[in-house]
């Protein structure tokens, strides 16, 4: 789309590389997070808040991987969870080949230098009590490098994110711009030299201009510091800027993936559908008069039995209610496979909209 | 509503349990050995054994606590060392000396500092505000049992108007809130236990009344052209929960806290005797009368709650 | 709670740079000119109970029968004498240190056991907060007078009695305040962004929930002092605190109520020393609380 976005997957010497350049940077297969509620008078778990229920997607070297969808739908939760912020229930990650937190994998020290995190509320994100330059070194003495080693990399870091450290060093956050505290979040997380940067709704919150700095400066520090990115995101129109692929979430569930311009050229999915048609069109004779997508998401504490969007699908048949629709192998590595979880794009599944062809090349994949 | 009410009277059981627990625990700390007080000198080591096994004092601590719990939830408090009576009987005649003016305070404090509440909240930043304040910092900083012995010096001593201490002839048998010569012995009890709550209420208020007046809701109220007065009244509707809870609290707080009080007066009540047993070192009066004292407070709190979550529909779930 | 007119004392042309957190506290605090009068009378109390040998002009525990009750400003005694003959004066500046020990010091060690209590259960949440939470709600079942005679009763009277009574006392007021802070920091991104860093969690509560949770504790703190000396003014007036014939405000008082027939002015001066204090802490933390209420 813009040159200075490279495509996805371009080798690189990287000393830190281990597993080679086609070795995705992450893999990530059937990770879970269910939250208990407790009620009741004697605080039994009586439900559970099904976050992260069962997904698997990998990141390659290089990618920026774009995952949409609508608050509540459990994006922050995997972003914590990939960090292990969060404990997952179930699932394993592999990173650069090894897995992680495994006897003979990577510890969470190596995961932490390698895999880092900007987060989105800058109000909350930075320690008000604190200078910028010392929360930037935080991470950095915390892993032993001494004092002042710190200090010079969060001078180098601030300087790198476009804030001179002569003015900016000692300034407390609420001294700074929405725009300004997001680079010295992004300056933080670079501060253990990671490989792979998780940013979730880093530039939601800012103005469209600071906004667009901001993802410029992301590219930019991408391409000199050989960084992957998972865009973490509600707006579509940021998401198809910057990723080379997209993820969408619904209700904890991955319901499509694939390369950036056949998700927004071709959405398999109805939900991608209509997230796509509720964005706002610059063209008054394409206004859409009527809401794409009606009520709210359902709760996900009890989700739709079969496929979860089948509440809100305008196509939805019995077959929805009575059995949910698969992915397909996300797992295989392919970066122009495009796969769907609905039953109208898998032959045979029942619907009446399903392909007719049994003889389709392989279950799910529409490609 | 009835699953909240029966949540919080769960909840309460353990609190019970506990207060018990550190009340028992009293006696423990006390410096001496409790035998020592109830044998006369001459006894031998074989009589101090006995007794102390017929006391269950030579069972180890928790059974000791399971005797005792059992004694209270029969009514039996123990005896007191002083003049040997039983514990409960001493406590619950007291106890009815000091609710009934920790009642009338209370009330008194609660009228008028939703009165001075409103008034100063009102007036922000005007003399009539100041005035407030100040009677609000005076009311929070001055000691109790202080104000008891100035009104003493001022309304006794000087001006001869009302009796110093004590409940007067009648005693408080037949003790009469509506008769005068009954009643004055009451004042100056009443307004030294009138002005702490008087002053944290007041400030109270006046926060969470402006607090109301300049949310965007009453900007609203005005803009439909409210008259002031039925503004005032939305304010007031809106403060009600919170000053109901200040309401019990401070009643809690004054039927424990009217130990000073009473001390000065010479007021009967469960603070004078806490003074009597702390001056004769009666371990078991004391502890009647905290363990008494502690489980109104708990009573009185978890009556609170309910009450609120009747008037504050967005208690009720939650 | 801050007055309208309180942003409008902020020189808003003022070139000062404000660096940090307490220099804007600062910034705040010294145009607020209650506080800085009440935080003057503060230091001269202390400054008058720490040289009280120099400046009582008598020996506080010698009595002098016949020197009894003596009005004020009667040969000499320049605030009269007690029932004893002993000079007021000289009690009064002795007896203020035993009073600002038992106000500053019963606060201090409850800031510290209290605000450690309540930074780990507001920190680790779960089980550990269950356990220390509802142990403090047991003690929030007596009020504070009653729990204060009710363990000093049983303690005895004396100093260290007394003071470990208030600390104790103090303690889950403190707790619970410093749970809440750090209840509301934990959850905050910055935690996570340095459990990312892979910080331990004694090092991100040294360095990131500490210095977060000190303001609101420090602020509360100093609306305790005030409650710890009317507490241990009322324990000594009821004969649980030093032991004559040691000086002390609230003793004093108590000593002298026999007297009110006689020297009714004399009688009442060590309330209004307790007052007089309890006012100065009161509007002082009342100041803090509003200059440290700094969007950080």
């Amino acid at each position: 789309m813009t040159d200075h976005l490279e495509t996805a997957a371009e080798p690189t010497a990287d000393p830190r590389d281990r597993g080679g350049p086609a070795q995705p940077m992450l893999i990530v297969d059937k990770i879970r997070k269910y939250f208990p509620i407790k009620a009741g008078l004697l605080n039994r778990t009586v439900a559970q808040v099904k976050a992260v229920d069962d997904i698997s997607f990998y990141v390659l070297k290089g990618e920026t991987l774009g995952v949409v969808g609508e608050s509540g739908c459990g994006k922050s939760t995997l972003a914590r969870l990939l960090m292990h912020l969060v404990e997952k229930d179930e699932g394993t990650m592999i990173l650069d080949g090894d897995p992680v937190g495994e006897v003979r994998g990577v510890g969470l020290d190596a995961l932490r230098r390698s895999m880092q995190m900007v987060f989105q509320d800058s109000y909350s994100s930075l320690n008000p009590r604190l200078p910028i330059e010392q929360s930037i070194a935080y991470g950095p003495k915390v892993q032993g490098a001494t004092r002042r080693r710190a200090r010079e990399q969060a001078r180098d870091l601030l300087q790198r994110v476009g804030l001179k450290p002569q003015l900016f060093s000692q300034r407390y956050p609420h001294e700074l711009s929405g725009g300004q505290k997001q680079r010295v979040n992004i300056a933080r997380a670079l501060a253990l030299d990671p490989r792979l940067l998780i940013l979730d709704e880093a530039v939601s919150a800012l103005d469209k201009s600071v906004e667009a700095q901001v993802l410029n400066l992301l590219g930019d520090l991408k391409q000199q510091l050989n960084l992957t990115y998972i865009f973490i995101s509600h707006d579509l129109h940021v998401v198809r800027y910057i990723s080379d692929r997209v993820l969408v979430m619904y209700l904890g569930q991955v319901v499509e993936i694939g390369p950036v311009d056949a998700i927004y050229e071709d959405p398999k999915h109805p939900y991608t559908q209509a997230l796509l048609e509720c964005r706002l069109s610059m063209d008054p004779a394409e206004r859409v008069e009527t809401a794409p997508l009606s009520g709210d998401p359902p709760n996900p504490v009890n989700p739709p039995s079969g496929c979860r969007f089948h509440t809100r699908c305008p196509f939805a048949e019995d077959v929805c209610t009575a059995t949910a629709p698969r992915l397909g192998n996300v797992l295989d590595f392919d970066s122009r496979q495009h796969l769907a979880a609905c039953h109208m794009v898998h032959a045979g599944s029942g619907h009446s909209r399903a392909p007719r062809s049994v003889a389709a090349p392989s279950p799910g994949d529409v490609q | 509503m009835w699953l909240y009410a029966l949540r919080r009277l769960l909840l309460t059981l353990p609190i019970l349990f506990g207060v018990t627990v550190i009340c028992f625990a009293l006696v423990q700390i006390a410096p001496g050995d409790p035998i020592q007080n109830l044998l006369s000198p001459t006894a031998s080591q074989a009589d101090a054994d006995r007794l102390r096994a017929a006391y269950g004092l030579d069972q180890p601590l928790p059974i000791q606590y399971f005797i005792w719990i059992g004694r209270v939830l029969t009514g039996e408090f123990g005896m007191s060392i002083a003049n040997n009576s039983p514990v409960a009987g001493e406590v619950f005649r007291a106890f009815g000396n000091t609710i009934v003016i920790a009642l009338i305070s209370v009330a008194l404090a609660f009228v008028l500092s939703m009165i001075l509440g409103v008034v100063a909240a009102y007036r922000s930043g005007s003399l009539i505000d100041k005035v407030i304040t100040a009677i609000a910092v005076f009311g929070i900083s001055v000691p109790p049992f202080w104000l008891g012995v100035v009104l003493v010096i001022f309304f006794a001593v000087n001006m001869f108007w009302l009796p110093a201490t004590g409940m007067g002839a009648s005693g408080s048998e037949s003790f009469s809130y509506f008769d005068w010569n009954d009643l004055k012995f009451a004042i100056m009890p009443i307004i030294a236990l009138t002005l702490p709550p008087l002053g944290i209420m007041t400030r109270t208020t006046r926060a969470a009344v402006s607090e109301i007046l300049s949310q965007d809701f009453i900007q609203t109220l005005r803009a439909k052209g409210l008259s002031e007065m039925s503004i005032m009244l939305h304010a007031v509707r809106n403060v009600m929960p919170a000053a109901v809870a200040m309401f019990g609290l401070q009643l809690g707080y004054l039927i424990g806290g009217s130990v000073l009080v009473e001390t000065v007066f010479t007021w009967p009540g469960t603070g004078f005797l806490l003074n009597k047993a702390i001056l004769t070192r009666d371990i078991p009066l004391l502890q009647g009368t905290i363990l008494v004292l502690a489980t109104a407070f708990v009573l009185i709190n978890l009556l609170v709650d309910l009450i609120q979550s009747i008037i504050d529909p967005r208690i009720k779930r939650s | 709670m801050s007055d309208i007119s309180a942003p409008a004392l902020f020189p808003a042309a003022a070139p000062v740079h404000v660096r940090g957190y307490w220099a804007s506290v600062w910034n705040r605090l010294r145009y607020d000119y209650v506080t800085l009068f009440c935080l003057a009378v503060i230091i001269l109390i202390v400054l008058s109970a720490v040289f009280a040998p120099m400046l009582a002009p008598m020996d506080p525990d010698r009595s002098s029968m016949a020197n009894r009750l003596r009005a004020i400003g009667d040969r000499g005694y320049i605030l009269g004498t007690d029932e004893q003959g002993r000079d007021m004066l000289s009690r009064l500046l002795y007896g203020g240190r035993v009073s600002l020990a038992m106000g500053i010091l019963p606060v201090m060690f409850a800031t510290v056991i209290g605000g450690m209590f309540g930074v780990i259960a507001g920190f680790f949440g779960g089980k550990v907060n269950m356990l220390i939470m509802r142990t403090m709600d047991v003690f929030f079942a007596f009020p504070s007078v009653l729990l204060a005679v009710a363990i000093s009763g049983s303690l005895g009277g004396g100093f260290t009695n007394q003071l470990i009574t208030l600390t104790v006392v103090l303690v889950p007021p403190l707790c619970r305040v410093a749970e809440t802070a750090t209840s509301q920091i934990r959850s905050m991104d910055f935690v996570d962004a340095g459990r990312a860093s892979g910080a331990s969690s004694i090092s991100i509560i040294v360095h990131h929930v500490l210095i977060n949770v000190m303001s609101p504790v420090l602020v509360y703190a100093s609306t305790l002092v005030s409650v710890s000396i009317i507490l241990a003014s009322g324990l000594s007036f009821l004969g649980l605190g030093v032991s004559p014939p040691t000086a002390d405000w609230g003793l004093m008082l108590s000593t002298l109520r026999q007297s009110i027939y006689v020297q009714p002015l004399v009688s009442a001066i060590p309330g209004i020393a307790i007052l007089i204090t309890s006012i100065a802490f009161n509007l002082v933390s009342d100041g803090l609380r509003q200059a440290m209420d700094v969007k950080g």
